[in-house]
C-alpha cells in the first residue's frame, strides 16, 4: 500500500475507537443515557478514511448526523459531540470553528450547500483551504446537492462531495433512489471529478480523499466520492432493519467488515498482538470517558433556551425570557439566574 | 436645499458605501453584476468592485442562500439577493431550517450576518411569482429579522443598519416605490441622524395626527399618507405610522402612537388571515386595551393569491377601502 505502515495504524485505532463508541451509544440508549442515536457500524472506514485526510489547520467539514467517525478522526470534544444525541444541544457543544466541524445537521443535504458556500469564501480568500460534505445516498435525491455541484462546477469549488452510499436510506433501498447507476454519474453532467471507491477500504479511502484534496488545492475544483458502504445497523435507534432487508443481505456485508480487513493487511505487514491490544485498551478508555462525561452531563441553563436565537436579541425576546424566568412555578434558582444574569 | 434621489438609487449607494468600507462585504445573486440587477439596484457595483465582491451565480435560490450560509461561517458578510419575492419559495428551507437557525444551533459561535436584499410586494403589473408579500412567513420564524423601508433616506440607513447587525436580515424592497425620488439628505448625514434617532426595531410616525393611527410598511406608507391628506378635507385628522422594522416590532412606538390617537387601523398587502394585522392588532389590544375607543381595524389583501392586471387594484388597499376603516372606527359605538 501507499499510505504508510503508521498511517494505517493511525487509521485502525481510530476505527476501533469508533466501533467502540457506537456500540456503547446504542448500549446508552437502551439504558436510558441518551434518548437516541444513528449507528454507523460498517461505515468507520469512509469516516475514518476520509476525516483524517483532513488537514485541520485549512480544511473545514460538513457532517450530517451519522458522522461520529469523522468526529473521531478529526479530534472533536467527544463529549461535546454526543451531547446532541444525549439531547442537550441539537447542533453539540463542542466549538465548531476550533474543530473545523460544522454543527450537527438534522436537515438532510442541507450543509452541502454550506459545504459549497465555505469552499467560495476559501477561493475568494486565494487559500488552500478544503471542504468537505458528507451526504448519503438519499441525500442525493435532495435538489440542494445538485445545486451545489453545479455552484462547484461553475466556480472551479475547492469540495469534496463525499457521499457514503450505505445501501439504505431508512427502508428503500438505492436502486430505488438513485437513477442512472450511482451519485457519482452525475459529477460528469456538472464537470466534476468524480471516484467510486470501496468504502469499507479505509486505505482506498485515505488515497481518494488526499487524491481530492490534491485537486482541489491545486485549482483543479470539486471531486464527487462515492464511498460504497453498508449500514450494518439499523437507521436508527427506533428502526426495525428486519422489515425491509434479509439477514443474508446483512451477513453478506459482515464479510467485509472494514476494521476486520484492515487488521488482516497489519497482521500481514508485521502488527502483533501488543498493538490490536493497545488499540482496544485506547478504545476502551475512550469509552469510558465519553461514557462518564455523558451520565455526569446535566441539562442546559434554562436561560439557554433563549440566549443563542439572535447574536443582538430583540426586545421582545428578552421579555419572554425576563417574564417566563421569573415566573413563581419556577424554581428559585432559575428565577435567580434571571435577576442576576 | 437637499438632493431628491430614487429607492433604486439610494440603495446602489448604500451598497457602494458598504462595499468600500468593509472588504468582507459581498453582493451577489442571479443577474446583479454584470446587468447590475433586473431592477438596477446593483448598477456599475460590479465594475467598481470587482467581480469578486460583486458576482452573478447561477440561477438557484437555495443554493444562493446556502452559499451565504457558508460564506458568512468563512467569516463573510453576504449580501444576497433574490431577484424576485416569489423566487424566495425554492430558498425557503435554507432560510428557515438553516440561516434562521445557525446562530442557535451553534450557541452563538457562528454568527449570521446576512442581509437578503428582496424585491417585495405588488403594484407593478408583474407576471405571476413577481409580485408577493412574505413578510409575516419571515416575521414568523425564530432568528430571522425583518426591515422594510417607505422611502430612499430609510432604505439607505435600513441597508446600513442591517448589514451591520450580526443576525440575518430580510431586507424588503417595495419594487413599486423603486422609481419615487423624495428628498435625501447628504448620504453621511442621513446616515448619522437615522443612527442617532432610530435604533434597530424603532418606527416613525411619518406624519402626526389625533383621532386614528394608520400603522403601515413599505409601499402602504404613501397609500396612508394618501388617506390622510383626503381625511384632512372632512376635519379627521389621521396618523401615519412607518414600521420600518416588521421583527424586532416596535411594541412602544405602535403603543405610544394608539395610545394617544385611540383608535387604529392596520394596512398591509398581504393576505388578511394570519397576516401581520392581526399580530399588530393583537399587540394593540393588550397594551392599549383601556385607551381604545374601536375595535381595531384590518385592511388587507383578500385572501387570494395575487391576482393579475386590473385585479391587482382590487386587491390591494386602496384608498377607498382604508378610509372606510378609518369610518368605521370613527362611527363605532360601544353596544
Amino acid at each position: 500500500m501507499k499510505t504508510d505502515d503508521d498511517t494505517a495504524r493511525r487509521l485502525y485505532r481510530l476505527m476501533v475507537t469508533t466501533r467502540a463508541l457506537d456500540a456503547e451509544a446504542t448500549v446508552m440508549q437502551r439504558q436510558g443515557i441518551i434518548p437516541g442515536y444513528a449507528p454507523l457500524k460498517g461505515q468507520e472506514a469512509a469516516q475514518i478514511g476520509s476525516g483524517a485526510a483532513l488537514d485541520l489547520a485549512r480544511d473545514f467539514a460538513f457532517p450530517t448526523y451519522r458522522e461520529m467517525g469523522v468526529a473521531v478522526a478529526m479530534g472533536v470534544d467527544l463529549i461535546g459531540y454526543f451531547a446532541s444525541h444525549h439531547g442537550s444541544w441539537h447542533g453539540g457543544l463542542y466549538d465548531p470553528l476550533a474543530s473545523r466541524f460544522a454543527p450537527i445537521n438534522a436537515v438532510v443535504a442541507g450543509s452541502v450547500l454550506h459545504a459549497m458556500g465555505w469552499a467560495k469564501g476559501e477561493k475568494l480568500s486565494h487559500g488552500t483551504g478544503v471542504s468537505l460534505a458528507y451526504f448519503g445516498d438519499g441525500a442525493s435525491s435532495q435538489g440542494d446537492v445538485h445545486e451545489a455541484m453545479n455552484f462547484a462546477g461553475v466556480d472551479d469549488l475547492p469540495v469534496i462531495f463525499f457521499c457514503q452510499n450505505n445501501g439504505w436510506a431508512i427502508s428503500l433501498p438505492t436502486e430505488r433512489q438513485v437513477a442512472g447507476g450511482s451519485v457519482a454519474a452525475r459529477a460528469a453532467g456538472y464537470g466534476l471529478a468524480a471516484e467510486v471507491i470501496d468504502g469499507n477500504d479505509v486505505v482506498e479511502v485515505f488515497e481518494a480523499t488526499n487524491r481530492a484534496l490534491q485537486r482541489a488545492r491545486s485549482g483543479g475544483g470539486a471531486t464527487v466520492i462515492e464511498a460504497m458502504t453498508y449500514r450494518v445497523g439499523p437507521h436508527s435507534t427506533s428502526d426495525d432493519p428486519g422489515r425491509y432487508r434479509s439477514i443474508g443481505e446483512e451477513q453478506s456485508w459482515a464479510l467485509l467488515d472494514p476494521i476486520d480487513r484492515l487488521a488482516q493487511q497489519l497482521r500481514a505487514a508485521g502488527a502483533d498482538d501488543a498493538f490490536f491490544e493497545s488499540a482496544r485498551t485506547d478504545a476502551r478508555e475512550t469509552v469510558e470517558t465519553v461514557r462518564t462525561g455523558l451520565v455526569d452531563m446535566t441539562d442546559r441553563p434554562l436561560t439557554e433556551l433563549f440566549d443563542f436565537v439572535f447574536t443582538n436579541p430583540t426586545p421582545r425576546l428578552l421579555e419572554q425570557r425576563d417574564a417566563y424566568l421569573s415566573n413563581a412555578y419556577l424554581s428559585n434558582e432559575y428565577a435567580s439566574e434571571a435577576t442576576h444574569g | 436645499m437637499a438632493e431628491t434621489l430614487s429607492m433604486q438609487a439610494a440603495i446602489n449607494t448604500a451598497l457602494d458605501e458598504i462595499l468600500t468600507a468593509d472588504d468582507r462585504a459581498l453582493v451577489f445573486g442571479e443577474d446583479v453584476g454584470t446587468l447590475g440587477g433586473v431592477f438596477r439596484v446593483t448598477d456599475g457595483l460590479a465594475a467598481k468592485h470587482g467581480s469578486d465582491r460583486v458576482f452573478d451565480t447561477p440561477l438557484a435560490e437555495s443554493a444562493i442562500i446556502g452559499m451565504s450560509i457558508g460564506l458568512a461561517i468563512h467569516g463573510f458578510r453576504p449580501i444576497p439577493e433574490i431577484q424576485f419575492d416569489g423566487f424566495a419559495y425554492p430558498a425557503m428551507n435554507q432560510l428557515i431550517t438553516q440561516l434562521a437557525r445557525m446562530t442557535y444551533r451553534s450557541r452563538g459561535a457562528l454568527p449570521m450576518p446576512v442581509t437578503l436584499r428582496l424585491p417585495s410586494f405588488g403594484g407593478i403589473r408583474a407576471p405571476e411569482h413577481h409580485g408577493e408579500s412574505l413578510e409575516a412567513i419571515f416575521a414568523h420564524v425564530p432568528g430571522l429579522k425583518v426591515a422594510v423601508p417607505s422611502n430612499p433616506s430609510d432604505a439607505y440607513s435600513l441597508l446600513k443598519q442591517c448589514v451591520a447587525d450580526p443576525d440575518p436580515v430580510i431586507f424588503m424592497e417595495p419594487k413599486s416605490r423603486y422609481w419615487h425620488k423624495a428628498e435625501f439628505g447628504q448620504p453621511a448625514e442621513a446616515a448619522a441622524r437615522i443612527e442617532a434617532e432610530l435604533p434597530i426595531g424603532v418606527s416613525r410616525v411619518v406624519r402626526p395626527g389625533r383621532h386614528v393611527t394608520l400603522v403601515a410598511w413599505g409601499a402602504m406608507v404613501a397609500r396612508c399618507i394618501q388617506v390622510a391628506e383626503l381625511a384632512a378635507e372632512d376635519g379627521v385628522d389621521v396618523e401615519v405610522l412607518d414600521l420600518r422594522w416588521l421583527k424586532p416590532l416596535d411594541v412602544a412606538g405602535i403603543s405610544a402612537s394608539v395610545g394617544h390617537t385611540r383608535r387604529a387601523v392596520v394596512v398591509h398587502e398581504a393576505p388578511l388571515s394570519a397576516g401581520l394585522g392581526a399580530e399588530i392588532s393583537a399587540l394593540i389590544t393588550e397594551n392599549c386595551f383601556d385607551s381604545l375607543r374601536a375595535p381595531v381595524q384590518r385592511v388587507a389583501g383578500f385572501d387570494v393569491a395575487y391576482p393579475a392586471g386590473p385585479l391587482e387594484d382590487h386587491y390591494i388597499p386602496s384608498v377607498d377601502r382604508i378610509l372606510a376603516a378609518v369610518q368605521r372606527t370613527l362611527e363605532y359605538r360601544r353596544g
